[in-house]
């Protein structure tokens, strides 16, 4: 019975993500248009073109290689597991005690090292800058977040997503300085991560200016597709991750009842929307930095994180 | 006749108005390039025809302007940009059209010419024909050094052209350009027509500059059969040259921004502009404008709805614009994005000529409306505004004041106007006639040159759009910076393509 019970609960949280992310998506564009004083798309127009794109033939350039084709499917089941690893509207499901944060990074890496090659296998100039630059990011980036990840390890004395997410919606958490660096490095490194602005612009269509959208130019059809819905996946990945770790409260337990995990949920809801709110208000309100100055950016959500984890050895409290 | 002072000539055409032009033999041609090279004269305009080459040059410190014709008789001209290079593309170009070959051809790669006419050297009146060879770009050679070539079809909305980059990584070590694919033969299309179908041709060289265009062939055609236009004709000129600048800056300063992934900004001016374009609509029929302005006055008067309509229009744009103003100024972002960025220097920007806010914000002090004070600007008073640092945001600042001006410029013709005529009859049967003309469209000054028949017929045409010396310094202001920047650059010169591809 509970088996069961966890199995359900587990795939109800698998097609939560899968399904909530095009809307993520879709609200930020709607909230970023409505700053500009445009109508914007419509909230569901992700799914639209996820439709649309999963319908279309898949066009291959000559000389692309197996790979090539492969990679999107890694890509989307690596991100897939990645964000079913974190909780949403409840704790402690199936799959949380099964991977830590650590192994939620190394899956986002893996997918972004199949990403960079299949930005190069084709052999197009854009493919390959697209590539390097997204390879010189994450060099900053992963260490950054392995480090604030550890910085809020060592505060909850666990890199498991579930006891982390307990522990910080407990009162032992108390107010500490060395938390507060942390979100601030979660926010920068979720910035570079997910392609936003001031790192990468997801609405240009400046191919020059491009990190992410440049890796996959060349893709079309399903591929394109299941691209597209490891991006918003990997999005609403971070935002559940900023909100588990940081905004905790409400989540239900794994043995709690059908109505605490439904209040559960639409909290979590909540959480989304004022989440991807801010994020439209901060894109909006900043223009994208050059290209050199986004180690300088990463390097501060480093120092930050470092610094967390100095003063959590320096003082307990702190 | 202060320029042709200097330059030995054989005989002054007394046809040509306003400006002398003369016949000149080589050694005339040479004094005129030496005095270009020696930076006393600027290079205004280097056109051909079958078997002649004429260059147009300024003298920046008295205004005068004057044309050099050099007489083609064995089919070749002594180069002038092997010691000139600003003259090189309209030296190519010569080439391609009329087949007529410089001597010391440092360069004679095809320019407009992509082997799709069906024929070589269309203007020349011969039968020739060119080898076919592909395109050779220059060479940059280094071990770490690879090529991205972008276009001639772009991602966004805008016309084709090549860009070939040689980078080091991230630094552009060399960028070079091949355009041309726009050429809709113009000149040759000139050739014969009537005036009125020949200002309708005029106007659509380049759509968002169709009234800087007509204004100049207008003027070139009234030089040229010299006659005048009617005050209150040029006052509706002046107002619709300031709405066009009024409304391609505003898009300008958004599109910059919004290259900048500042997408604000391009709402904002988007909505300004989009007003202009709107008032535009409700005075004068068309949003471009195109087709109003005629030779021998405009076509038709403002609407009576149209002068309300500019005035609310000049009321918003004075409530909001500096409030945008302040939101570019004070985002430290975009700043960091576009000081320093795409520096043109100030010497590139003297010896190319650059006109518009490329020019000005490298430190030249050159405004066609300000310098030859063409009716009715000589009797508006405006500032020019002039920076020195010569990057993306000082193309920015000029754009910004600009508009002022002409928010300025536009409150000061709707109080000069008065009721009259609009156009003046074109008188028929004066013999063959040239003329000359420059206006001020928002990118630059914009020159005409024309030769008209007995019957009104344009012999010979040529338009010279402000980005010829633009489009090259855009080479020089990318060098050093970094590829993801090069869009920021290219919004921030906007060069025309079509006007320069013809």
């Amino acid at each position: 019975m509970n088996a069961l019970r966890d199995i359900l609960s587990q795939g109800a949280q698998m097609s939560l993500v899968l399904g909530l992310a095009p809307l993520l998506t879709g609200f930020v564009r709607k909230v970023k248009a409505r700053l500009l004083r445009r109508r914007g798309p419509p909230l569901l127009q992700p799914y639209r073109d996820l439709i649309r794109l999963m319908r279309k033939d898949v066009v291959l350039a000559d000389n692309a290689s197996w790979l090539f084709r492969v990679i999107p499917y890694l890509i989307f089941s690596g991100t897939w597991v990645a964000a079913s690893l974190v909780p949403t509207f409840g704790n402690g499901l199936l799959f949380s005690w099964t991977a830590d944060l650590i192994a939620i990074i190394a899956l986002l890496g893996s997918a972004r090292f199949f990403q960079a090659l299949a930005g190069m296998d084709v052999g197009t100039a854009f493919g390959g800058i697209g590539s390097s630059r997204e390879v010189m990011i994450a060099s900053l980036a992963e260490p950054a977040m392995l480090i604030t990840v550890f910085s809020v390890a060592m505060i909850a004395g666990s890199t498991q997503l579930a006891n982390v997410a307990e522990f910080m919606g407990s009162d032992a958490v108390g107010l500490r300085v060395s938390l507060g660096m942390a979100f601030v490095a979660l926010t920068i490194m979720a910035l570079a991560e997910n392609a936003r602005i001031p790192v990468d612009n997801p609405a240009t269509h400046l191919e020059l200016t491009m990190v992410h959208e440049a890796m996959v130019l060349e893709y079309s059809g399903r591929h394109l597709a299941l691209i597209d819905l490891s991006s918003q996946l990997k999005l609403l990945l971070y935002v559940s991750l900023i909100a588990c770790v940081f905004l905790p409260w409400g989540m239900a337990t794994a043995d709690a009842s059908v109505a605490r995990l439904v209040f559960g949920a639409l909290l979590y809801l909540g959480k989304l929307t004022v989440l991807g709110f801010l994020l439209a208000v901060f894109e909006t309100s900043i223009a994208k930095m050059r290209v050199f100055r986004i180690p300088e950016f990463l390097g501060a959500a480093l120092m930050l994180a470092l610094l967390a984890t100095l003063l959590r050895f320096v003082s307990g409290s702190l | 006749m202060g320029i042709l002072d200097s330059i030995p000539h054989v005989n002054a055409v007394s046809s040509h108005r306003p400006w002398p032009r003369a016949v000149v033999t080589e050694a005339g041609w040479q004094a005129a390039i030496d005095r270009l090279v020696g930076g006393g004269l600027t290079l205004l305009g280097f056109w051909g025809e079958p078997a002649a080459v004429h260059l147009a040059m300024l003298d920046g410190g008295s205004a005068e302007i004057a044309v050099v014709t050099y007489a083609c008789t064995a089919g070749t001209f002594p180069s002038v940009a092997s010691s000139h290079p600003p003259a090189l593309r309209l030296e190519r170009t010569i080439h391609d059209l009329f087949g007529l070959v410089p001597t010391v051809a440092g360069d004679l790669r095809p320019w407009l010419d992509h082997y799709v006419w069906g024929k070589s050297y269309p203007l020349s009146g011969r039968n020739a024909s060119r080898d076919v060879q592909p395109y050779q770009f220059l060479p940059a050679e280094g071990e770490a050094l690879h090529q991205v070539a972008v276009g001639p079809v772009h991602a966004g909305i805008i016309e084709p052209g090549h860009f070939r980059f040689t980078a080091n990584g991230e630094h552009v070590v060399r960028l070079e350009q091949w355009l041309g694919y726009t050429h809709k033969g113009i000149e040759s299309l000139m050739q014969g027509a009537s005036l009125e179908a020949a200002a309708k041709l005029a106007n659509r060289t380049s759509g968002d500059s169709a009234v800087a265009y007509a204004f100049a062939f207008a003027r070139a055609a009234e030089a040229a059969l010299d006659i005048e236009v009617p005050r209150r004709a040029t006052c509706l000129r002046a107002l619709m040259a300031e709405l066009e600048r009024l409304a391609n800056h505003f898009g300008d300063i958004g599109a910059i921004c919004n290259d900048a992934s500042f997408a604000l900004m391009h709402a904002q001016t988007g909505i300004l502009r989009e007003r202009t374009l709107r008032a535009a609509d409700a005075a004068f029929g068309h949003r471009l404008m195109m087709d109003v302005v005629v030779p021998g006055g405009v076509a038709r008067d403002i609407a009576p709805d149209g002068i309300p309509a500019l005035r609310t229009l000049l009321a918003e744009i004075k409530k909001v614009f500096p409030r945008l103003i302040e939101l570019y100024d004070n985002t430290a972002s975009l700043q960091d994005r576009t000081v320093t960025t795409g520096i043109v220097k100030a010497d590139y920007a003297r010896q190319f000529g650059a006109g518009g806010y490329v020019g000005r914000a490298s430190g030249r002090n050159f405004d066609a409306r300000r310098t030859l004070a063409y009716a009715p600007y000589d009797q508006l008073s405006f500032e020019v505004p002039v920076l020195e640092a010569g990057d993306v945001n000082a193309r920015v600042w000029i754009r910004i004041r600009e508009v002022e001006q002409s928010v300025e410029l536009i409150a000061q013709i709707l109080d000069l106007m008065e009721p009259g005529e609009i156009r003046t009859a074109l008188p028929a049967g004066r013999g063959a006639c040239e003329g000359l003309a420059l206006t001020e469209a928002f990118r630059g000054d914009v020159l005409v040159w024309l030769r008209l028949d007995g019957e009104l017929r344009v012999e010979r045409c040529h338009l010279r759009d402000a980005s010829w010396f633009q489009w090259p310094l855009l080479e020089t202001a990318i060098e050093g910076n970094i590829i993801a920047d090069f869009p920021l650059c290219n919004k921030s010169f906007n060069c025309s393509y079509s006007g320069a591809d013809l």
